[in-house]
């Protein structure tokens, strides 16, 4: 566990970690980020991680990382996930249920399309 | 004397591991009382008793404590407690018929245990999920955007 | 990244729909992408604003010009003329005498930018908050090793010159708030983050400290280093039980990177900090109630003076601040107290996190700069409103103020506010439509304070009990007249005698109601008629003077 002394040791973590999360990108991965909030949690994002991970798993997605993070404020569009594709922009669905976020799965993340009808537009 | 014992847990020795953790610090009693009512749903009169000898507080100190907290129980409850969000922003909503569902459907009313015991019944303040409201939550489980018509299912799904 | 300096809003009632508005819409979006802007304009729908001859309509802010009718072959003209090199587009703008009245509102708000603006929520929904790693990658924990190189003086400075004011609902200058800890001569102190959150309506705390927990452990170091304390509470509600878990996790780790704990950054500032778990209580939030509660007490507000700066925690200094006060701390730390001056309203610097909520068609919680308008808020975030048209808000949780339609292009910042007699509070707002009886309302918030009220002093005690009863009577249908009266003095003594702010605050909804709604009020009496077709009364047979009464909707009219 590295300990910070001085405000070197942190610019140099700091950097690690960028580094680390460019080599993310930069390797061709798509990051599924889930709201794993409160309100995210009663609205059903377990059941939805649970569906992104098997989908994961039958279909040997080697190249896609989940994270979860908190809410958003986006209440009414709960369920909300975010899909980030090597590269390109943030796409933020929500309205989800197990059989959308599949729908998702297939042709935004392994096809590159994105479904229009689910993303967020704030 | 018979001793109070819940899911296998003797309250006196549960106190006093407790103590043993926390201390006796008077800054200590909120959480202990707060781990009390987690395992045993409600803080007896013998758990104040103990209580009071181990962190030599006068039973009335502790006892205005426990029942001044919402989350705190003086009185023991169901299997499942029921919390139902009565502030304005979930009452805006849609919460009153949600409300009507839940008595009708449990059979009781505000405050109330059921006679199998099965379901205590509470009102509570803004639980800071309204932007899902009507809000409803059963032990640790949070419904939102409930619709009377879905109460019977959400019940359904508690043994 | 660059701030946001424009905004685009595009018209999307169905007339507007039907004549391009999505073709408009991505035409903006191409262009503005084109043209390297994406940064510094953001661009939305906005919910329907009435019928119009020139839809589909295009507002841009801050410069509140409307362009109309606009066509998708127009928008590369408005991209590069207004949006790139600053020129208002005057042939495509709608003539003055074809705005329909209900646009007049726009002019007023000429200079203003009511677009999103994240500081506060800048990491939240986007980083893990159970990775220190995380937090750290976005500039995370800067703010503390710079202060730590600075004066403890130099630190309130900033604070001071950037303007901040308290976010917990009192809007005190958290700059003088920290001078005065610091200024006691006391070995011991401690600071309090205030994250007991419980006023209905509101929950942009728990956000934070759902998504965001380091930037509230930096800010607590760095308000610690500056007042001279070394031990902190964080005062979580007991509700929120993911709250607590991940702010766990993140004091964990922080003391494992030896960002809190002795001698942070090799200094000789040491600074460790506990959670407080609340166990129910509303009245806690109150900061004196707050710290009888962490020592182990009913959570009965005390008498003040003495204030907690002097006489605080275990009677030491204490400094308390809400959790938006300092989640705002480690940016204006970064990025200088100028840039948070730039944002939002001379007299109330900075951003606001807004909880929209009620009879809106989104619901949610928006960040934007101090000053921004309800009106602004419901057509631009909360795409409109739903099942009928706006009656009132309330705005500040149960203990904010009950506002009519008339008010609601006042700026929303504390001193426009305070002018209106209206309370900014938490932030929280509660949209109404015309199906929301405001007798029923009142008794839902007074039902809320005389539950919550500790009971320590008689005015708030029985005060709230009592306009409870006279109010449940009003929606029987077996009112007063003398019960308005009777309103009306409860409504002052509760905001009068009241011990602490729960109680003077607990008449402002009865003031309001009776203020701008009192005909509503006396025909649920002389009528009894519920307009709204809310109340109990409607359809019940009930005896007046001995004399059989049946009460029906069309009674009276
Ligand atoms: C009845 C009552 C409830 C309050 N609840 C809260 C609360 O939940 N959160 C909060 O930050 N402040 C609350 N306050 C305000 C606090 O007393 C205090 O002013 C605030 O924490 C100061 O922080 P600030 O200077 O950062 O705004 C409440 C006040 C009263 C009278
Ligand atoms: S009002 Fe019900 S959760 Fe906030």
């Amino acid at each position: 566990m590295p300990t910070i002394k001085s405000l070197d040791d942190l610019t140099r973590i700091r950097e690690e970690v960028l580094k680390k999360q460019e080599l993310i990108t930069t390797s061709g991965k798509t990051e599924i980020i889930v709201g794993m909030g409160t309100v995210g949690r009663a609205t059903g994002t377990q059941e939805i991680l649970t569906a992104i991970l098997s989908y994961i798993e039958e279909h040997n997605l080697g190249n896609v990382i989940v994270r979860q993070t908190g809410d958003m404020g986006l209440d009414s569009f709960e369920p909300v996930i975010q899909v980030i594709l090597p590269g390109k922009e943030r796409v933020t669905y929500g309205k989800l249920n197990p059989e959308i976020v599949k729908s998702i799965l297939s042709n935004h993340v392994i096809g590159g399309k994105i479904i229009e009808e689910f993303k967020v537009e704030r | 004397m018979s001793v109070e014992v819940k899911n296998g847990l003797d309250i006196k020795k549960t106190i006093r591991e407790l103590i043993k953790q926390h201390g006796t610090e008077r800054a200590e009693l909120i959480p202990i009382m707060q781990k009390i009512n987690a395992a045993f749903g409600y803080i007896s009169s013998e758990a104040i008793e103990e209580l009071a000898i181990l962190m030599n507080l006068p039973t009335n100190q502790i006892f205005t404590v426990a029942t001044f907290y919402r989350m705190l129980s003086t009185e023991p409850r169901g299997k499942h407690v029921i919390q139902f969000c009565e502030s304005a922003p979930c009452h805006v909503a849609g919460g009153r018929q949600v409300w009507l569902a839940l008595q009708e459907a449990l059979g009781i009313k505000s405050g109330q245990t059921s006679q199998d015991n099965k379901w205590t019944l509470l009102t509570t303040s803004c639980l800071g999920a309204c932007g899902i409201g009507p809000v409803l939550v059963i032990d640790q489980d949070i419904y939102g955007n409930v619709q009377p018509q879905q109460v019977k299912n959400i019940l359904s799904r508690y043994e | 990244m660059k701030a946001v300096r424009s905004m685009v809003l595009v018209s999307s009632d169905a007339e507007s729909i039907a004549l391009g508005a999505n073709e408009v819409f991505s035409a903006f979006q191409q262009k503005i992408q084109d043209y390297g802007l994406s940064d510094e304009i953001s661009i939305s729908f906005i919910s329907d604003i009435g019928h119009n001859s020139a839809a589909p309509l295009v507002i841009i802010y801050p410069e509140a010009v409307i362009y109309g009718p606009v066509k998708p072959d127009d928008v590369l003209d408005i991209v590069e003329e207004h949006l790139d090199k600053g020129h208002i587009v005057e042939r495509k703008l709608v003539p003055a005498h074809e705005l329909s009245e209900h646009l007049a509102w726009l002019s007023s708000r000429k200079g203003t930018l009511p677009a999103e603006n994240r500081i506060v929520l800048k990491n939240v929904g986007l980083i893990d908050p159970e990775n220190i790693e995380d937090y750290i990658a976005l500039d995370g924990y800067q703010a503390l090793g710079t202060v730590l190189g600075k004066t403890p003086a130099e630190t309130i400075g900033i604070i001071k010159d950037s303007g901040l004011r308290g976010r917990g609902g009192a809007g005190f200058p958290t700059g003088l708030k920290w001078s005065f800890v610091a200024k006691t001569h006391i070995d011991k102190k401690y600071v309090v983050c205030n994250a007991d959150e419980s006023e209905p309506g509101t929950f942009k705390d728990r956000l934070v400290l759902e998504g965001d927990p380091h930037a509230i452990i930096e800010a607590m170091a760095i308000a610690a280093y500056a007042v001279g304390a070394d031990e902190g509470y964080v005062y979580i509600r007991g509700e929120y039980g993911l709250a607590i878990e991940r702010m766990k996790v993140a004091i964990k780790q922080a003391r494992e990177y030896g960002l809190l704990g002795k001698n942070i950054f090799s200094s000789k500032f040491s600074f460790d900090l506990h959670v407080h778990a609340g166990a129910g209580a509303y009245i806690c939030g109150e900061e004196t109630a707050l710290i009888e509660s962490i020592e182990g007490k009913r959570g009965e507000p005390r008498s003040r003076p003495p204030y907690p700066t002097t006489f605080g925690l275990w009677g030491k200094p204490t400094l308390v601040n809400n959790v938006e006060t300092l989640a705002n701390i480690p940016a204006i730390i970064r990025n200088g107290a100028d840039w948070y001056r730039s944002i939002g309203t001379p007299s109330s610097p900075g951003t606001k996190v807004y909880t929209i909520l009620g009879n809106v068609n989104v619901t949610g919680l928006i960040e934007v700069p101090m000053g921004i308008t309800l009106r602004e808020v419901i057509t631009i975030y909360a795409k409109g409103m739903k099942g009928g048209t706006f009656k009132m808000a309330q705005t500040g949780g149960s203990s904010g103020s009950i506002i009519p339609a008339n008010l609601q292009d006042t700026p929303m910042d504390f001193d426009s506010f305070k002018t209106a007699s209206v309370s900014l509070g938490s932030g929280a707002l509660l949209i109404c439509n015309q199906e929301i009886c405001v007798v029923d309302l009142a008794k839902v918030l007074l039902n809320f304070f005389r539950f919550e009220s500790c009971g320590k002093c008689n005015p708030c005690r029985i005060g709230c009990q009592k306009s409870f009863e006279i109010l449940s009577n009003i929606a029987e249908g077996i009112g007063t007249l003398q019960d308005l009266e009777d309103l009306q003095m409860m409504a002052d003594q509760l905001y009068e005698l009241s011990n602490c702010g729960l109680g003077q605050t607990a008449g402002s909804p009865l003031k309001d109601i009776l203020t701008y709604f009192h005909a509503e009020v006396e025909s649920h009496i002389r009528l009894k008629v519920c307009p709204a077709d809310t109340c109990p009364m409607s359809g019940k047979t009930i005896y007046q003077v001995g004399q059989e009464v049946k009460i029906t909707r069309e009674q009276g009219a």
